[in-house]
């Protein structure tokens, strides 16, 4: 398996967690591998991933949530195992950045499907970088321009929940801290990350418990990020979840960023014996590290 | 004021056998007039020249669905009491940018004539014409009695056109500009209608993506009693929207706007109760940007409703389960693919009286990335589960990535009645995707059970095979569209001899040559139009079949200087009104 594709959801390939300090190459990432039709705007992707929300569960931890340290272990779950043909859909949808675009789907057979093949063929050569161009015929699917044109401008970003306060490219969030006096509020679109998001957090709230947790850092493990989220995960019984527009409770760093900021209402630094019901597992796994 | 007639008195006693022509024309002119279909009115035309004259004289409304197949002043010579006009323009492949944007079907030019002839004209209908906003001011200006405008699918305007209608239209009671589209300089064109103005019954500008003055718009509303069709765009919220909908509670037909999160909103009860008090909703569409939180807020008002329009809102499966049950006697259903099979299934449990379904792709061009396992889109399982639960279902529009033979077989047979069947499997030439045959059984199976089908357009691999059965079974057949199907002359040729009601056919990238467009020599005449585009048809075939049929127009459409034997694009249609005479540069009339 071609090391582009284990990537995690903290967003960082192998590869670039080893250069320090990979938030200016995720960044870069991030503008580089759009999807979209050139000039459409936000990726398209969000409810597509959305959909597959009720996928994952089946595919992996039998309805369990995943665990965030889980997530972030790159033992590489978030990578559906790709089978030889869904390879080729890898290097087709071309690049990997955040773990969401991974696989081809089951149904996505090759046969008869000659622009697919075509594109495949000229990505596969890339890797993990360019976005494969589609061969796309003129007038085909017959859809009219003006559906076309609408969907592109409102892509299946058009789902929008939560008490989210959103403005033109602004996105708050309260964040409560269990324990902590007041709450705070966080412009997600700020954050390309969860590290980024982490860091914020840990500055905003170190004024309370977490700070003597924070120097216990973990071994870097493959894709390991050094999030001091993730210290603090670790090394104290805090746990960070989010409100998603369900309001459901999750535990954050489960699903990709975009998909985390489309669905997160509020943030909550949970007591880690509060969590418990949360994730089982992660909570198993702190303590044994421990 | 109808003009009146003059005595047509040809001097003779009429004989014995001509009973009919005693029957004094003012009568018959009087009986006429209920007879609305064009259809009808076309057959009374031919009865006998006195039925022609009253015919003609009652007529107030002409459809004319190629406009240049007719010149206006042949029209207005003919109609002399014209008050609503539907008129379409360019070939129907032009909404998948097959024919170039100058292609004409102008509007103006029949403007000028009727400013003339039908100083009473009250409306006016067109579908793919091209319309300027000075047309807009000159329609405005000219007609001073005039009501309804619907532009579906048009282009050349701006919101500019539209405040000449609302400045100076004093009677308006429609204004629908769905689709089309426009050059959208602002929304301040609403606020044109003047202060006094209360006459409008009908108002859509949903595709409009700049926001109208909400204070105007909500005046607009109170003011226009009569206002049973709304449609707002995207820009109105939902506390906006509740807003409108007290002052209109009479509304038989909503487009929402966008249906998502709203701080004004202070409760979802008060949303919900300003649905509930409209009693007439039969229509609902819109639903941009849509939120899960709010739908149900839209269930109190569903319980009469027919055709729901959820094609631009991408439902998951689960919120359209929950959604439908509200909506019992639904006889239209637009969605998008979205909603996959499961949703699907929720249609077939819940909605026992639907006649029609259109599903549309959320992703055309496959550019979500496709998570291992997980299907986008809707497939043969969700078509099968619509037929078991919706017996009458007689259009279905269906947009999806796999298809099996079988699986049509079973639709078709749980739904003999259909009379529209469109089915786009978007991977061009895909075979049934479980045997790797062609799709040539399915459409076999569609019309051997369909004995009624009007409308077909087929997708997929298909062999001539597809069209032998089509030429044998499609009796009803009126409006064929073939895409990268067939596989010689032969499949055309099966078509255009089995076919008696054939009145459409656009075929696009199939090998069909000279010999297949030949062979329809003496059907073109009877069609309303033929459209052949990257087939195998040559200039010397269009040439022949230009010079054998003189009251054809044969028109190829040139885009490159590159080839001068290919035929790239041609149509064909049948003319009154001789070759056109705005044809720009590249359509060159044989």
């Amino acid at each position: 398996m071609s090391p582009h594709l284990e990537h995690d959801y903290i967003g960082l390939s192998e590869v670039s967690s080893a250069a320090a300090g990979a938030g200016a190459g995720e960044g870069l990432k991030e503008t580089e591998l759009r999807l979209g039709l050139p000039g459409s705007e936000s990726p398209e992707r969000n409810e597509k991933v959305g959909v597959t929300l009720e996928l994952l569960p089946k595919g992996f931890v039998s309805g369990a949530k995943r665990g965030f340290a889980d997530a972030i272990d790159g033992s590489g779950k978030w990578v559906f195992s790709t089978g030889a043909g869904s390879e080729k859909e890898v290097g087709k949808k071309g690049g990997v950045a955040y773990g969401e675009h991974l696989g081809g789907g089951g149904g996505k057979e090759a046969a008869g499907q000659e622009k697919k093949a075509q594109a495949a063929k000229g990505s596969e050569n890339d890797g993990a970088v360019a976005p494969a161009a589609k061969a796309q015929v003129v007038g085909w699917p017959p859809i009219r321009s003006y559906r076309k044109n609408t969907m592109a401008v409102n892509p299946l970003k058009n789902k929008e929940d939560g008490e989210a306060k959103q403005g033109p490219g602004c996105l708050y969030v309260k964040v409560s801290m269990d324990g902590a006096p007041y709450l705070r509020k966080v412009d997600l679109k700020t954050y390309k990350n969860y590290k980024d998001l982490s860091s914020s957090l840990e500055k905003m709230f170190s004024g309370f418990t977490i700070g003597q947790y924070g120097s216990h850092g973990i071994p870097n493990r493959d894709g390991l990020s050094e999030s001091r989220l993730m210290d603090l995960l670790n090394g104290s019984e805090y746990v960070l979840t989010y409100e998603d527009k369900d309001g459901d409770w999750m535990l954050v760093g489960d699903v990709p960023w975009e998909m985390f900021t489309d669905s997160c209402r509020r943030l909550r630094i949970m007591k880690g014996s509060d969590a418990i019901g949360l994730a089982p597992r992660a909570m198993e796994k702190c303590k044994n590290r421990n | 004021m109808a003009a009146k007639r003059k005595k047509e008195l040809e001097g003779e006693e009429k004989p014995q056998e001509n009973r009919i022509s005693t029957f004094p024309d003012e009568v018959l002119e009087r009986v006429l007039v209920f007879v609305k279909s064009h259809k009808d009115r076309s057959a009374v035309s031919l009865v006998c020249k006195d039925w022609y004259n009253a015919e003609r004289w009652s007529r107030t409304h002409v459809f004319i669905g190629n406009c240049y197949s007719v010149s206006p002043e042949m029209v207005a010579r003919r109609f002399p009491n014209i008050r609503s006009l539907t008129l379409k323009g360019k070939p129907r492949f032009y909404d998948f940018n097959l024919v170039p944007p100058e292609w004409g079907a102008d509007i103006h030019s029949w403007l000028v004539i009727f400013a003339l002839a039908y100083p009473f004209l009250e409306e006016l209908r067109l579908k793919r014409m091209t319309v300027t906003d000075d047309s807009l001011e000159y329609l405005a200006r000219s007609f001073p009695g005039f009501k309804a405008l619907s532009l579906v699918s048009c282009d050349g305007f701006s919101t500019n056109g539209l405040a000449s209608v609302a400045s100076y239209c004093r009677n308006l009671t429609e204004l629908d500009i769905q689709e089309s589209g426009i050059d959208d300089l602002g929304g301040s064109w609403l606020s044109c209608f003047p202060d006094n103005f209360t006459s409008l019954e009908a108002l859509n500008f949903a595709n409009l993506h700049s926001e109208v003055n909400f204070d105007s718009l909500e005046r607009l509303v109170a003011r226009c009693k009569s206002l049973r069709v709304l449609k707002v765009n995207k820009h109105v919220t939902l506390e906006q929207l509740r807003r409108l909908l007290i002052r209109a509670p009479q509304l038989m037909e909503l487009g929402t706007g966008s249906f998502s999160q709203d701080h004004k909103l202070r409760s979802d009860t008060e949303l919900e109760n300003a649905f509930s008090n409209c009693k007439n909703l039969h229509t609902i569409s819109g639903l941009w940007v849509v939120s899960s939180l709010y739908l149900p807020a839209l269930y109190p008002a569903c319980s009469n409703l027919t055709f729901l329009n959820l094609s631009y809102a991408p439902l998951q499966s689960t919120e359209l389960a929950k959604l439908l049950p509200s909506c019992p006697l639904l006889r239209r259903l637009w969605v998008l693919d979205t909603v996959e099979d499961k949703g699907l299934e929720a249609v077939g449990s819940s909605c026992r009286l639907l006649e029609e379904l259109r599903v549309f792709p959320a992703d055309p061009f496959d550019q979500e990335i496709m998570l291992e396992g997980g299907h986008s889109g809707v497939t043969e399982s969700g078509f099968i589960s619509v037929s078991e639960g919706c017996p009458n279902l007689h259009y279905v529009l269906y947009f999806c990535r796999q298809m099996t033979n079988v699986a049509v077989a079973t639709v078709v047979r749980n739904c003999p009645n259909f009379t529209h069947f469109r089915l786009c499997i978007m991977n061009m030439c895909q075979p049934d995707y479980l045997t790797n045959e062609p799709m040539d059984e399915a459409f076999g199976a569609v019309v051997k059970s369909c004995t009624k089908l009007r409308r077909l357009a087929v997708s997929g691999l298909l062999t001539d095979c597809a069209f032998e059965y089509i030429g044998t079974y499609a009796k009803n057949l009126e409006t064929l569209s073939v895409a990268f199907a067939g596989s010689s002359d032969r499949g055309m040729q099966c078509v255009l001899q089995g076919c008696p009601k054939l009145r459409k056919l656009e075929i696009r990238d199939s090998p069909f040559g000279n010999a297949a467009l030949l062979s329809g020599l003496e059907r073109y005449e009877s069609m309303r139009s033929l459209w052949m585009s990257a087939c195998k048809v040559t200039m010397s075939g269009c040439r022949l079949l230009a010079r054998e049929m003189p009251r054809l127009n044969v028109e190829v459409i040139k885009e490159d200087e590159g080839d001068d034997i290919q035929a790239e694009k041609v149509y064909v249609y049948r003319s009154v009104a001789g070759p056109r005479r705005d044809a720009p540069p590249f359509v060159l009339t044989l």
